[in-house]
């Protein structure tokens, strides 16, 4: 401490400090916002933020509802409190480490986000992965969809109350990423798959493992059929809430579950597939109204599917590398490093300098869970990308919010914004 | 593993041998086309920007634009010569996808440092609202139409544009308790 001679902060100059961005959105929009209409005149309607410390957004999203009563005339998201630069700090670290910051984008599905960048970086290379690489990436992928699908049934049903199922679907995710924290050694951000191959290997015994998971998945899906799936409460919280058409679902740019709710069947892994997706057999579930229940529905029975091709991916899993044997690409087995000058010369220099990539530019998708996660990589002949864009299916996801809740009660407007499942850290990057 | 030769994958003759790719130089000749790494890319000419844009969906049933984003060139290593395009430093780059011809393209367009701002096109695709902010907010190009032209994940009173390469990483001064300077 000092001497005391400090004076106290005064108060106009306390308060000076503090953000009033908040006061200054309440006060009166200043520029048309989203969605079509005008603003109304007068006062009946009352400008109402939601979040972003509303338990209901997710994380950090916050949402301007004009509400006349209790109805919402129109909304706005608003975003960028988790933004925390992660498309400059992608063009500071090599493409050996680029894997540890997208893994953290899309923080539900990081497998999805380590998958596309390994892709375009793969691409940019000319490099094709050994099978068992694609076989793993696969299997992998489709589990990490399925906990990330779990997580929103749990969610779901904690934001309309449904607390029970909430504790349902954290413990069937909670079993699925026990399964990944055996393969990759993390429960979440793994940064397993890398520009290519995998890091490592399946462990010992994981057949066995996954049986018992893919097992324990399905009954849990049963459960919560048995649970929700037709309970009268849940129906009249969702049925006909939220309602989206296909047409300004594609205007709006949404993917995934949110355009499949709409009855369009597109999914990329069918459309145009990637990895071994069209030798597999799986069905793409889409629903018909495009409303709350549908996208539930939609990624509830999403998890059977996955379930399928997971099996399948354990069945035909090809034997061999887990990834390219190209000393220039990936890293020597550590047991070569204590015996061979030129392993470890190699493996220094992968993970100092990383490896460089001829300039150019490509654009890689993936369906990850929550539609389409693209990445648009530039690369200018050095280690490290020029530039490094994700394109996170959230981030677009969420301008279809205004559409669904105009005209909604602010207590559909929860339900609605747990359907789009945003994830905040992808949107905000 | 690519060679030497860095340029296999993209310096092969553009054959016009894609449909899109063909109509689209028909209908703006001064578009130049490409393929990058097996992928159809166009460069187009940033005054034609929007209309090019309302080609792809109005004619060539291209339903989503998929995604727009920016690229600054300032200070790349190397940087494959496009000919017939003029490069700048900035580089607009929107996906396009169309469901029903299950296929995309991608359109760029070069923006030069001394003027950078262009047409929106979150009139043809909605979809693109946010991404056009997105680059406005990063890289400071300004998008000519745009209902909503504010930042989006800076906050509102952020000088700079953090995704060009000339703006220096923020560092916010911390100020421990009774410490007589920031540092």
């Amino acid at each position: 401490m000092s001497d005391g001679t400090k004076a106290p902060v005064p108060d106009e100059e306390r308060l000076e400090r503090q953000t009033d961005e908040g006061a200054q959105m309440l006060t009166a929009p200043r520029r048309a916002v989203v969605t079509d209409g005008v603003w109304p005149e007068g006062d009946d309607t009352m400008v109402v933020n939601m979040g972003p410390q509303h338990p209901s957004t997710h994380g950090v999203l916050r949402i301007m509802l004009e509400l006349d009563g209790e109805t919402v005339v129109q909304s706005k998201p608003i975003v960028g409190y988790l933004h925390t630069g992660m498309e400059k700090t992608g063009e500071e670290l090599t493409y050996v480490q680029g894997g540890t910051n997208v893994t953290r984008m899309d923080y539900l599905s990081p497998l999805s986000n380590e998958l596309v960048f390994s892709m375009a970086v793969e691409r940019l290379l000319d490099l094709e992965v050994p099978p068992r690489a694609v076989w793993m990436r696969m299997l992998l992928v489709e589990l990490n969809r399925i906990a990330s699908h779990l997580l929103f049934q749990a969610t779901n049903g904690l934001d309309l109350a449904a607390t029970s199922m909430m504790i349902y679907g954290w413990r069937e995710r909670e079993l699925t990423l026990r399964f990944l924290e055996q393969v990759t050694g993390l429960r979440m951000n793994h940064n397993f798959i890398r520009p290519g191959g995998l890091a490592a290997d399946l462990h010992d015994g994981w057949r066995a493992d996954l049986d018992e998971l893919c097992r324990t998945i399905e009954r849990g899906v049963r459960d919560y059929v048995d649970l929700l799936a037709e309970n009268p409460v849940w129906m009249e919280r969702l049925v006909d809430v939220g309602r989206i058409s296909t047409a300004d679902a594609i205007a709006l740019g949404a993917t995934g579950p949110i355009l499949r709710a709409t009855g369009f069947a597109w999914d990329l892994r069918k459309a145009q597939p990637y990895l071994a997706y069209d030798q597999v057999d799986f069905d793409v579930v889409c629903g018909e109204n495009g409303d709350c229940y549908d996208r539930y529905q939609v990624r509830l029975n999403e998890i059977l599917e996955s379930v399928k091709i997971v099996r399948q991916c354990a069945e035909r899993m090809p034997a061999g590398d887990c990834r390219v044997q190209d000393r220039k690409v990936t890293p020597p087995p550590r047991a070569r490093i204590d015996e061979s000058m030129e392993a470890l010369i190699h493996h220094f220099k992968l993970f100092t300098e990383g490896f460089r990539v001829p300039a150019g530019e490509t654009y890689v998708a993936v369906e990850s869970p929550r539609g389409e996660i693209g990445c648009y990589l530039v690369a200018d002949g050095t280690g490290k990308p020029a530039r490094l864009h994700i394109r996170g299916p959230s981030f677009y996801n969420l301008q279809s919010l205004g559409t669904m809740a105009k005209g909604a009660l602010v207590a559909d407007a929860v339900a609605i914004v747990s359907s789009l499942d945003p994830i905040l850290g992808e949107v905000d990057r | 593993m690519a060679t030497e030769d860095d340029d296999a994958g993209a310096a092969a003759a553009p054959p016009p041998a894609d449909e899109v790719v063909a109509a689209l130089v028909e209908r703006f000749p001064a578009t130049v086309p490409w393929v990058s790494h097996g992928q159809a890319v166009v460069y187009v000419e940033r005054s034609a920007w929007r209309d090019v844009a309302e080609f792809l969906r109005d004619d060539q049933r291209f339903t989503q634009c998929v995604d727009v984003t920016a690229v600054d060139h300032l200070v790349d290593e190397e940087r494959a010569a496009i000919p017939g395009v003029t490069l700048e430093r900035f580089e607009v780059v929107a996906n396009f996808l169309s469901h029903p011809r299950n296929r995309r393209v991608r359109a760029l367009s070069e923006v030069p440092e001394a003027e950078p701002r262009m047409a929106s096109i979150a009139d043809v695709y909605p979809g693109v609202n946010f991404a056009e902010r997105e680059i406005y907010d990063l890289f400071g190009i300004e998008f000519e139409g745009h209902p909503d032209l504010t930042r989006i994940l800076m906050p509102d009173d952020w000088v700079g544009h953090p995704l060009r390469k000339d703006d220096a990483p923020a560092r916010i001064p911390v100020v421990f308790k009774d410490d007589p300077a920031p540092r």
